[in-house]
């Protein structure tokens, strides 16, 4: 698979260990570390401690800190309400202990994104819907269907700002509708045209 | 060679009071290896186009390609016959340019080097091989047509159904495009609203309100249409 | 399209295309409103509108899609976040809501059938996008953040004003999306309209062909 789609997100090319470990290697142990996080969570220096081993993670990987923190901030003030609430129900070790274990996994799965290219993740679900195959799913048309609305990303934002356009240029207006009405027609009318072209394409043989 | 049989073909959409008879009674006999479809917005061009590559199925009448059915035998005549599309943004299926011109071969059967030495060779041949790791919708809209064309002929087709390429293009490049197009070794049916595009072609077919109006060389076919054009 | 596939070519295409969709309702800066304290986003409209417009299969698809391709670590989430790490934040439970409530208010829209009914729509947008929405991500929190449902409640609440004005945006955007773009919705009531629910939901996209045309 080509390098070119994973420059859409949010992957940071490097060389670091943590860039050379398997897809799944790291996944397993994101996974471990959650289902570890309900043992972990009832001693509040243990879960600082796992915090602690994250920003190494960052380092190690050649990030800035800040990097982590910027994973963190869009939950800043809810982690702060969690914070609160549990110190004011249980005690203040849970206080610490909930919110740091929340922001611990969200940092730890924020280093397996920045690390892994997409492709490799692609790769991963497309081989972990494999025994669903008895099931009726394809797994080729699982990751078919992953890049195809990856494509679809930059289609439909594009129309977004053509359509937005068109509203200011003839209404001047800011109504949402008199924006999103005609951006789902012409979406629909799109969507008609890709699956024309999909059919064209031998997407289903 | 391509051999497209059309036979009393129409086509109806919808029911009841909604209904439009969008295409009625045509009937031809294609052996040509360039092959014109003009007229007005709505005058059946398109679905009739669309046809011909099994992306329709008529609702009266039979259309052959080289004697497969296209209501029966769907799969097979679109391995023969590519189709290009208006809007290259549409038809664009996977993220980056060699990703969307290997789509094609994806169940060929080839190894990943036999695609890639393919793939190269079209992405060489439209001087897009500087672009081979490049998001495909990060191309100009002639170049995203090129790739549209690309991934068309990876499959090697023996017939290319084009609807109206090179409308959404800017004057330079429909020029471009239209130069490409006359350079294929395949057979080309090609539906479009830039006239001289069809200046060597062989065989233009005008249609008018569903039905098949004019049958002939570039010269008469085009005249005829100016005249639909007159009233 | 007789194949046996559950999702044909043309139906993998609109749910693709309404992942973008709720992508780029992503992409729009909040809004501030007097009527809410928290800032309205207009992603929460994708899960509403991906459901009454393309149907409860095609609609939960389409967001089961955008949030594998935020999983992925596309930054699709509005304010720009994505990758695992969101499915493990307090809030996952609204993601989770996201995919049963356009499967929720997509199933229900297409059981009603044409034509779309504002009042109909509207108690199905709220039900399955604010009731069914709530129950799902206040459960998320509970579990993930240790609260107590009157604690999730109350981080909650303050979005309450912003949620109800989107069930009535949506309602309304799906109507006009259905009077300009017919032949999506199922009609129960006609007797030619023959077949079972599924079969018209397929024959929906192939139906709608015309409509394309015109324009051109």
């Amino acid at each position: 698979m080509a390098i070119g789609i994973n420059t859409l997100g949010l992957y940071q090319q490097g060389s670091s260990v943590l860039h050379r470990v398997s897809a799944w290697a790291k996944l397993i142990g994101l996974v471990v570390l959650g289902a570890a996080s309900i043992w972990l969570q009832s001693r509040w220096w243990l879960v600082l401690a796992v915090l602690g081993l994250v920003v190494v993670g960052y380092l190690v990987a050649g990030f800035p800190v800040g990097l982590m923190f910027k994973q963190l901030r869009p939950m800043i003030w809810l982690l702060v309400f969690i914070a609160v609430m549990n110190w004011w129900s249980f005690d203040w070790q849970r206080g610490i202990a909930v919110p740091g274990m929340i922001a611990t996994l969200v940092a730890a799965a924020g280093l397996v994104t920045l690390t892994t290219p997409m492709s490799a993740l692609i790769d991963v679900v497309v081989r972990a819907v494999g025994p669903l195959r008895r099931f009726g799913v394809d797994p080729e048309r699982v990751g078919l269907t992953l890049m195809l609305g990856i494509r679809c990303v930059p289609v439909v934002a594009g129309l977004a700002s053509e359509v937005r356009e068109a509203q200011i240029a003839r209404t001047a207006t800011h109504s949402f509708r008199a924006f999103a009405v005609p951006l789902l027609v012409r979406a629909l009318r799109d969507a008609d045209a890709i699956g024309d072209a999909l059919v064209a394409r031998g997407f289903d043989d | 060679m391509v051999h497209i049989e059309v036979d009393h073909v129409g086509h109806r959409y919808g029911q009841g009071a909604l209904a439009r008879q969008v295409l009625d009674g045509v009937s031809a006999d294609l052996t040509e290896s360039r092959i014109g479809v003009i007229g007005h917005n709505g005058s059946g061009k398109s679905t009739f186009v669309r046809m011909l590559n099994a992306l329709l199925i008529p609702s009266q009448g039979v259309i052959k390609v080289n004697g497969l059915d296209t209501a029966s035998e769907a799969k097979k005549v679109r391995r023969l016959a590519g189709f290009l599309f208006t809007d290259p943004d549409t038809q664009i299926i996977m993220p980056t340019v060699a990703e969307d011109v290997a789509f094609g071969l994806r169940k060929s059967g080839l190894s990943k080097p036999e695609i890639a030495a393919r793939v190269d060779e079209l992405l060489e041949r439209f001087g897009l091989s500087g672009h081979r790791e490049h998001p495909a919708h990060l191309l100009s809209g002639g170049q995203k047509q090129l790739l549209a064309l690309a991934s068309v002929l990876i499959t090697s087709p023996q017939l290319i159904i084009m609807d109206e390429p090179t409308t959404l293009l800017d004057l330079r490049n429909a020029r471009m495009i239209g130069q490409v197009i006359g350079e294929l070794s395949q057979t080309v049916v090609l539906a479009t609203h830039h006239l001289h595009l069809l200046d060597d072609f062989d065989r233009v077919l005008v249609f008018d309100s569903g039905r098949l109006v004019a049958d002939g060389t570039p010269t008469e076919a085009i005249a005829h249409y100016r005249r639909l054009m007159e009233v | 399209m007789t194949s046996q596939t559950p999702l044909p070519a043309r139906d993998l295409a609109l749910i693709a295309v309404f992942a973008g969709i709720t992508a780029a309702l992503g992409l729009i800066p909040p809004i501030y409103l007097p009527i809410s304290p928290a800032p309205i986003t207009a992603q929460s409209l994708g899960p509403m509108l991906a459901g009454a417009i393309l149907g409860g299969r095609r609609g939960g698809a389409s967001l089961v899609l955008f949030m594998a391709m935020v999983a992925l670590g596309l930054p699709l989430l509005s304010g720009g976040r994505g990758g695992i790490g969101v499915f493990l934040s307090p809030t996952v439970g609204f993601l989770v809501g996201f995919v049963v409530c356009a499967f929720a208010i997509g199933w229900a829209t297409y059981r009603v059938g044409a034509p779309y009914s504002i009042w109909k729509g509207l108690v199905i947008t709220l039900l399955g996008g604010l009731v069914l929405m709530y129950i799902f991500g206040l459960t998320g929190m509970m579990i993930v953040a240790h609260l107590s449902l009157s604690q999730a409640l109350l981080a909650q609440v303050m979005y309450l004003p912003g949620d109800l004005t989107k069930a009535v945006i949506a309602v309304l955007v799906a109507k006009g999306v259905h009077t300009a773009y017919p032949g999506l919705l199922p009609w129960h009531g006609q007797v030619a309209a023959a077949g079972s629910e599924t079969g018209s939901l397929d024959d929906s996209p192939v139906d709608s062909a015309p409509a394309g045309d015109q324009v051109r």
